[in-house]
């Protein structure tokens, strides 16, 4: 059996990596997808918090969180398009009006 | 999951497994070319290969072959790895959802016998689309683009109406393994009607088939949906660039899925490898219908192999039919005969659909762009959902 | 040590390799390319602990729908390589080091913190059933609130993508 600290250590490293991603790039889709990796770290320690206690609460969170991700991916990237086509660009720092 | 990581007896029989599935499959595959060239060519009232060895039967060959050796172009300007990759992807996940199919009720016929197939063959068919899009978008041209873009809308909107209509057969059966989705379907209905899904109380899945096969032909990308590789408007949609042996790997791809969702359609509707008569008291002829169809089969070939223009086909046809007599004779053995009942109907009924679908590329014209978006959409999607609730409901009446 | 654990690093690194290359990857879709890595090395080892059933939701909806709808996206704008501006470079030389000063920092305290936990006992067979069994029963409403939630995202996207006449 592996320790479920394994698991706790490699989720934190996930979502550390996440908010470096989150900061470093510039591209607003990229940008997008570090938050999902954030998400994905989170949900490996809801997982294995899960398995530890033996209580399957966890696991039903790791699906919300999934179902609003979805929401959020379906939402994020309308706003997206709609920014690449009045911006013409997707670097984020050309996004600095609160209108499009 | 514990067991499999303590015994080694465990991965070499897994082993053993994948590499006769495998050289099976790609047999399969190779002739499913054949097979469908024939049958589209005799649709249309033309001969087909018939050059390459007697009736074209070595024409697979010789396109694998010329595969091998046609020249690889890569076109200028491409992100090489990703260029790379999306063959393989498309051909490696294709591969995969096989091994989840239980081809007959002995364990042997089944490489992994997962708690949750379903969902796993689901799981695995939903990231075929990464190759087909990634082909499209990293060969670094217009016309793949446009048929990445819209192979991947549309495999997304199709994918949830087939998700959507299998939903059904899990209520009925209550479980995702594809093993006992199959048993549950044993029985017969006033001794001889079998209690297959699409027959089956508490709700007879028709509906649901129905949405499941369109579903899994938009899938697949053929015709009437090959959109993402329509000839007429985008030269070959997302493979445009693609050569050789990676343009060999995405056919053989779309024949694996192909193949794939015959199988599941087979396993989650038309009782997988269950016969349909049931074999008990005077029935128990039914058993020799395997022999009884391949001595037919070797005939007809004896008959047609002594009558065949070229002296290669001469030899050649009667002798594959002296093979398959031989086969049938080994089916009728007391000891094999029970054995083979479980795999001949379940490539019987899989060979139907193939037929099938060549039939429908035969046959129908493509759909235009807007009507395949809508016919998903407005049609299949509550269709679907329409299927669900009713089932669920027959279901809940049931077991009360 | 044991296969498991064997095969936990294996997916580990594989895992936070993907992360690592979602950062250096300049074109967007390499780096979507790289989170789908991601996603499908956290299924393994879902499917590790097993639970089954999230390791195939997480490739059904995750890795099979939402970074389908991201590529998607990153097709249709025909988004190029990202570009580095002034304040990027200052996110590079600052940022960067601060960021991963904090991974470790999250990293380390974690590892501390649950050092102690015992192991527990590997999941029962029927536990896609129990699972859903609580999703349909103690987290009804919940449920149904994230289908609310669907709705107003799907309105909201028809909304935000229609042309403007």
């Amino acid at each position: 059996m592996v320790p479920s600290s394994y698991y706790l250590v490699l989720s934190a490293v996930l979502f550390g990596l996440g908010v470096v991603a989150f900061m470093f790039k510039r591209n607003i889709i990229t940008i997008f997808m570090s938050i999902e990796l954030m998400l994905n770290a989170v949900n490996l320690a809801f997982v294995t918090f899960s398995r530890h206690l033996g209580n399957l609460n966890g696991q039903v969170f790791v699906f919300f969180v999934i179902v609003v991700a979805a929401a959020e991916a379906a939402v994020g990237l309308a706003i997206i398009i709609l920014i690449a086509k009045h911006r013409q660009s997707l670097n984020v720092e050309r996004v600095d009006l609160l209108k499009l | 999951m514990s067991d499999f990581f303590n015994q080694p007896s465990v991965w070499i029989v897994s082993i053993i497994k994948v590499v006769v599935l495998m050289a099976l499959m790609m047999t399969a595959l190779a002739y499913l070319s054949w097979f469908e060239r024939k049958v589209v060519a005799h649709i249309q009232s033309r001969w087909g290969p018939y050059r390459v060895g007697p009736h074209g039967l070595l024409q697979p060959l010789a396109d694998g072959l010329k595969f091998l050796f046609k020249e690889d172009p890569t076109p200028g300007g491409v992100d090489k790895l990703i260029y790379f990759l999306a063959p393989f992807l498309a051909m490696a996940l294709a591969l995969c959802s096989i091994a989840m199919i239980p081809f007959g009720p002995s364990p042997w016929l089944q490489i992994a016998n997962v708690n949750i197939g379903l969902l796993v063959l689901f799981a695995i068919t939903s990231l075929g689309v990464y190759g087909v899009a990634l082909g499209g978008w990293a060969s670094n041209s217009k016309y793949p683009l446009l048929g990445g873009l819209r192979s991947s809308a549309q495999m997304v909107s199709y994918e949830l109406s087939m998700t959507m209509s299998v939903v059904g057969v899990v209520l009925m059966a209550g479980t995702f393994n594809l093993r006992e989705i199959i048993m549950q379907q044993q029985g017969y209905w006033l001794g001889v009607i079998p209690r297959w899904n699409l027959l089956a109380p508490p709700f007879p899945q028709v509906l649901g088939f129905f949405v499941y096969f369109v579903s899994a032909i938009a899938e697949t990308n053929r015709v009437p949906f090959d959109l993402p590789e329509a000839e007429t408007e985008l030269v070959a949609g997302f493979h445009t660039e693609y050569a050789s042996f990676k343009f060999a790997m995405f056919f053989m791809a779309e024949y694996a899925n192909m193949i794939t969702v015959s199988c599941l359609a087979t396993l989650l509707f038309f009782g997988g490898w269950l016969s349909p008569f049931s074999a008990g008291g005077m029935m128990v002829w039914t058993l020799y219908i395997p022999t009884a169809v391949l001595a037919a089969c070797a005939v007809l070939l004896f008959i047609d192999g002594l009558r065949y223009s070229t002296r290669f086909g001469r030899i050649v046809l009667p002798i594959l039919a002296l093979a398959l007599a031989g086969l049938a004779a080994v089916c009728a053995l007391p000891g094999v005969l029970a054995f083979v009942q479980g795999p001949f109907w379940f490539l019987l009924k899989v060979f139907l659909f193939l037929f099938f679908y060549v039939w429908l590329r035969g046959t129908l014209p493509r759909f235009r762009y807007d009507q395949l978006m809508s016919f998903g959409w407005k049609l299949l999607l509550p269709l679907s959902i329409a299927n669900v609730i009713l089932t669920s409901w027959m279901v809940l009446v049931n077991s009360k | 040590m044991s296969a498991q654990v064997i095969v936990f690093f294996i997916l580990a690194a594989v895992a936070v390799l993907g992360a690592v290359s979602l950062i250096v990857q300049r074109h967007p879709i390499r780096s979507a390319l790289s989170l789908i890595v991601v996603m499908v090395a956290l299924a393994g080892l879902y499917l590790l602990q097993g639970s089954e059933l999230v390791a195939a939701v997480q490739i059904i909806v995750y890795a099979g729908a939402i970074m389908v709808l991201f590529v998607f996206v990153i097709m249709l704008l025909n988004a190029g390589e990202e570009e580095r501006t002034n304040v990027s470079r200052m996110a590079r030389y600052v940022g960067l080091p601060l960021g991963f000063f904090l991974m470790l920092q999250l990293a380390w305290w974690v590892g501390r913190g649950t050092k102690g936990m015992a192991t527990a006992a590997s999941s029962s067979p029927a536990m896609t059933r129990n699972l859903s069994k609580l999703l349909f029963t103690d987290f009804l409403l919940p449920f149904e609130l994230t289908s609310i939630l669907i709705l107003v995202a799907i309105l909201g996207a028809v909304v935000l993508a229609k042309r403007e006449n």
